[in-house]
This record gives structure tokens, C-alpha cells and sequence, in this order.
């Protein structure tokens, strides 16, 4: 009996404990992250509001972010967008072609690691998607780098605004061959076939993609993302 | 009464009346790759297989009707048989704004 009694003194020391964690790490996003992001929606209808916004929405990251990308990269933020977010804010006139105004780019904010954990667990629980999202998307084919380079580039145009490796490709969309260790690859396929369904302003246009293609661009995301990148 | 007249003053400035111009639409979307003069110079050509067109050239320019560079803005280039590199903003910009950038195109050749 006694022992039971200790036993339920402890549950509830841990029941308590974990609403105060959830409520603190919340507390945590709203502090530290709601001044630049988004932490619910909706997602901006007019471009006003979109080209006004200081960083990506982060109300749906439970279903668009991978955990374990999430608690490493807050720790050690790195540029994913070598532009910026919303790109022509962070551009200026150069000799020969228009430059990337590095001035105009700060770092993002770093956590500690347990901040970083109670970040991400708040974080996976933000699931308002602006649009429907299967699971299962992703057939989970695999495709080579060489064949699938070929339908990101010469098919679909799609480097023109994406680097698909350092210092190669466009720069005023996020870099590709980390998307895949950083997105879900259902959020993938959905973002590809319609970026407008997840933010109606994107500045990535739609092509249309035929379904099987779109598959084989994730499929080729998934490949870069294994590689070895320095 | 005079609640009710703040609150229809409330209303009218909060009302979305906005609808981005052409030249804003051109900012945001042409820019990464037309250049922030619109002479073809923008941050992604390097590793561009095809050059954007230099939306300043008189001469290209005026030998486009401003219904053939309504096309390849709506469809992309591909529908006019040149570069998948331009691509299609149907789902973008609505047909008015996409007229809207036209006009601003033409500002920006200073051609008819
Ligand atoms: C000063 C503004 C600012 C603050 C504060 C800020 N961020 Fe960011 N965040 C950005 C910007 C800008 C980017 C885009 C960076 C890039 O693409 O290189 C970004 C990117 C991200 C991304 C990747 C988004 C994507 O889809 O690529 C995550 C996740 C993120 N931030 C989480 C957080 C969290 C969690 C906090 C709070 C602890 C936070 N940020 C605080 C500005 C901010
Ligand atoms: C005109 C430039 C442009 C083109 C062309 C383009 N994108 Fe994008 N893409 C972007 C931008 C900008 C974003 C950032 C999302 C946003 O702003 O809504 C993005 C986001 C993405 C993302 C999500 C990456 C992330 O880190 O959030 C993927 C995946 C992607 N694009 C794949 C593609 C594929 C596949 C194609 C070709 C079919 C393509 N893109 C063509 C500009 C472009
Ligand atoms: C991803 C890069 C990219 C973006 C973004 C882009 N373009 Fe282009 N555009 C090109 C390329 C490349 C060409 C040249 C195509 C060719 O010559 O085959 C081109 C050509 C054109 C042409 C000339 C077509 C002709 O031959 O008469 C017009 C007009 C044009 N673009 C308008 C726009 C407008 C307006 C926008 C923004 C809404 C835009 N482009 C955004 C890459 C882009």
C-alpha cells in the first residue's frame, strides 16, 4: 500500500512535470521565434502580407520538418535559402549580374541542445497544414543522381532557382540537396505538385508536374541527400 | 453613430482594396532571374543553360505583340517553343495582373 502510494505521488510529479515541459517549451517558441515566424495560420492570402513576412511559416512544421533535422539545425543553424527569405529584399545591383547583399543577412538565432529538444517537440506539434496531406505521398522508389538531375534540370527548369550541390545551381530558392534531410518526403511531393496549396504567394510557380515525375524528383531529393556534402 | 461611422472607417482601411501592381509582381517574380533592371542580369543566371531575355532590348522586345508575351508569362516558354527555363505563372498571378506586368514590360523597353 505504501509502496502504491509512492508510486502514484511519482506519476503525478510526472504528469505535472510534462505539462510545465509542454507549456515551457511553447513559451519557448513564442519568446525566441514568434517575432520572425509565423506559429499559426492561416498562411498569408494577400502578397502584401506574404512579402511582408521576416522568415518561412512554422505553424504546420510538425508535418513539413524532420525531428532529428530540426533539434541538430537549431543548434547550429546554417543558411538554407542563400538569398534569404523573400530574396529581392536581400539583393543589390552588382558589376556584371545582380549580387547577394550578405549585409543584409544575419544568423539565425542558435539554441542550446535542450532547448534545441524542447523547440522540436513544440515544433511536431504545430500540424495546422494549409492544405491536405497523405501520408504515404512518397512511393519511396529510388532513382540515380544522373537520370534524376536530368528531370530536375533539363525536363522541369527546376535549378534555374535551386542549387543541387555547393555553389552550383540558382540562388533564390532554399538549396535542394539537403531538402531531403530537412522535409518530410510527403510534404515533398505535396509542395512540388502545388506550392501555392501551402502558401498561395510562393514564389516558386507551379509547372504542373505529371505525378510520376513528381515522384522521381523526390525520389532524386532523397539520393542528393545521401551524398556527402561539404 | 459615431461608433458606427469609426467602424465602417475601420473597415475600409482594413479591407484587402490591395492588388499587388505590375511592377510589384515584377519584383517579386521575375526578379531572381530577369535582374532587378530588367536587363537579364538577375542572381540565378550563372549556371543557367539559357539567358533570361534582357526585358530593356528595344529591339527583341518590340518584336513581340504584347499577346505573345501575355502567353509565355501565363504558359512559360515552353509554349512558344523556347527555354523550359522561363517558366509558367498561370498559378500565380491572375490574367489582370499578368496584363498588368505586360504594360510594365513595355515601360521597361520603352516599346510598343
Ligand atoms: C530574427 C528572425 C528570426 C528568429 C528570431 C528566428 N528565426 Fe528561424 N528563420 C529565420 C529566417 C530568415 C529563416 C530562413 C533562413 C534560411 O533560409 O537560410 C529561418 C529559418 C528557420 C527554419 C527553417 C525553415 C525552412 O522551412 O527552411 C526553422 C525550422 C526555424 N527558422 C526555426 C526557428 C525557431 C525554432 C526559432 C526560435 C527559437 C527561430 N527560428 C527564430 C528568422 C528567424
Ligand atoms: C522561379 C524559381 C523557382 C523554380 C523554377 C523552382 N523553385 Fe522550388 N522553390 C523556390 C522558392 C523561392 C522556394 C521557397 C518556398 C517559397 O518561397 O514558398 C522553393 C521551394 C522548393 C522546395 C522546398 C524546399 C524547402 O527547403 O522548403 C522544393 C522541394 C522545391 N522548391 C523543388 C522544386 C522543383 C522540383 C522545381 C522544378 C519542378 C522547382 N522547385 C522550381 C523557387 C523555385
Ligand atoms: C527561373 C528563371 C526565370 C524567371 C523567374 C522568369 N523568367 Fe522570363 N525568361 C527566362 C529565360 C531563361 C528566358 C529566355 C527563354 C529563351 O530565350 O528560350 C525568359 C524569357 C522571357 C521573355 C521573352 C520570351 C520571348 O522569347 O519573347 C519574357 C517576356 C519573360 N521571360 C517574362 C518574364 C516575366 C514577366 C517573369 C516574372 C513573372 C519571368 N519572365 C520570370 C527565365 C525566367
Amino acid at each position: 500500500m505504501r509502496n502504491y502510494i509512492r508510486l502514484s505521488i511519482l506519476i503525478a510529479i510526472g504528469a505535472f512535470s510534462s505539462v510545465t515541459i509542454a507549456a515551457n517549451s511553447s513559451a519557448l517558441l513564442k519568446d525566441r521565434c514568434a517575432s520572425c515566424h509565423k506559429l499559426e495560420g492561416p498562411v498569408a492570402q494577400t502578397a502584401e502580407e506574404a512579402w511582408q513576412q521576416k522568415a518561412p511559416d512554422l505553424f504546420y512544421a510538425g508535418v513539413k520538418y524532420k525531428r532529428k533535422w530540426l533539434s541538430s539545425w537549431l543548434v547550429k543553424p546554417t543558411r538554407i535559402r542563400p538569398a534569404g527569405y523573400l530574396y529581392f529584399n536581400h539583393i543589390k545591383p552588382g558589376k556584371e549580374m545582380d549580387e547577394i547583399d550578405q549585409s543584409t543577412l544575419p544568423k539565425h538565432p542558435a539554441l542550446t541542445a535542450s532547448e534545441a529538444e524542447m523547440a522540436s517537440d513544440a515544433l511536431m506539434k504545430l500540424t495546422n497544414a494549409p492544405t491536405d496531406l497523405k501520408k504515404g505521398e512518397f512511393s519511396g522508389k529510388s532513382i540515380s543522381i544522373s537520370f534524376g538531375e536530368m528531370t530536375f534540370d533539363k525536363f522541369n527548369g527546376c535549378m534555374a532557382c535551386h542549387q543541387i550541390e555547393p555553389g552550383y545551381g540558382g540562388l533564390s530558392g532554399p538549396e535542394v540537396y539537403t531538402a531531403a534531410n530537412r522535409l518530410q518526403e510527403d510534404y515533398l511531393v505535396s509542395f512540388i505538385r502545388s506550392p501555392q496549396a501551402w502558401n498561395p504567394k510562393s514564389l516558386m510557380p507551379n509547372r504542373h508536374v505529371k505525378e510520376a515525375n513528381i515522384q522521381k524528383l523526390v525520389a532524386y531529393l532523397v539520393a542528393l541527400s545521401k551524398e556527402e556534402w561539404k | 453613430m459615431k461608433q458606427l461611422s469609426l467602424l465602417l472607417l475601420s473597415f475600409f482601411i482594413t479591407t484587402p482594396l490591395y492588388a499587388a501592381s505590375g511592377e510589384e509582381n515584377y519584383k517579386a517574380y521575375c526578379w531572381q532571374c530577369h535582374g532587378m533592371q530588367g536587363d537579364g542580369m538577375g542572381i540565378n543566371i550563372e549556371n543557367m543553360s539559357v539567358q533570361p531575355r534582357d526585358h530593356t532590348d528595344r529591339k527583341s522586345m518590340s518584336a513581340r505583340s504584347d499577346a505573345e508575351l501575355f502567353k509565355v508569362i501565363k504558359e512559360g516558354g515552353l509554349s512558344i517553343d523556347k527555354s523550359v527555363l522561363m517558366p509558367p505563372w498561370a498559378d500565380v498571378m491572375s490574367d489582370a495582373e499578368i496584363k498588368a506586368i505586360v504594360k510594365y514590360l513595355r515601360k521597361l523597353c520603352d516599346c510598343s
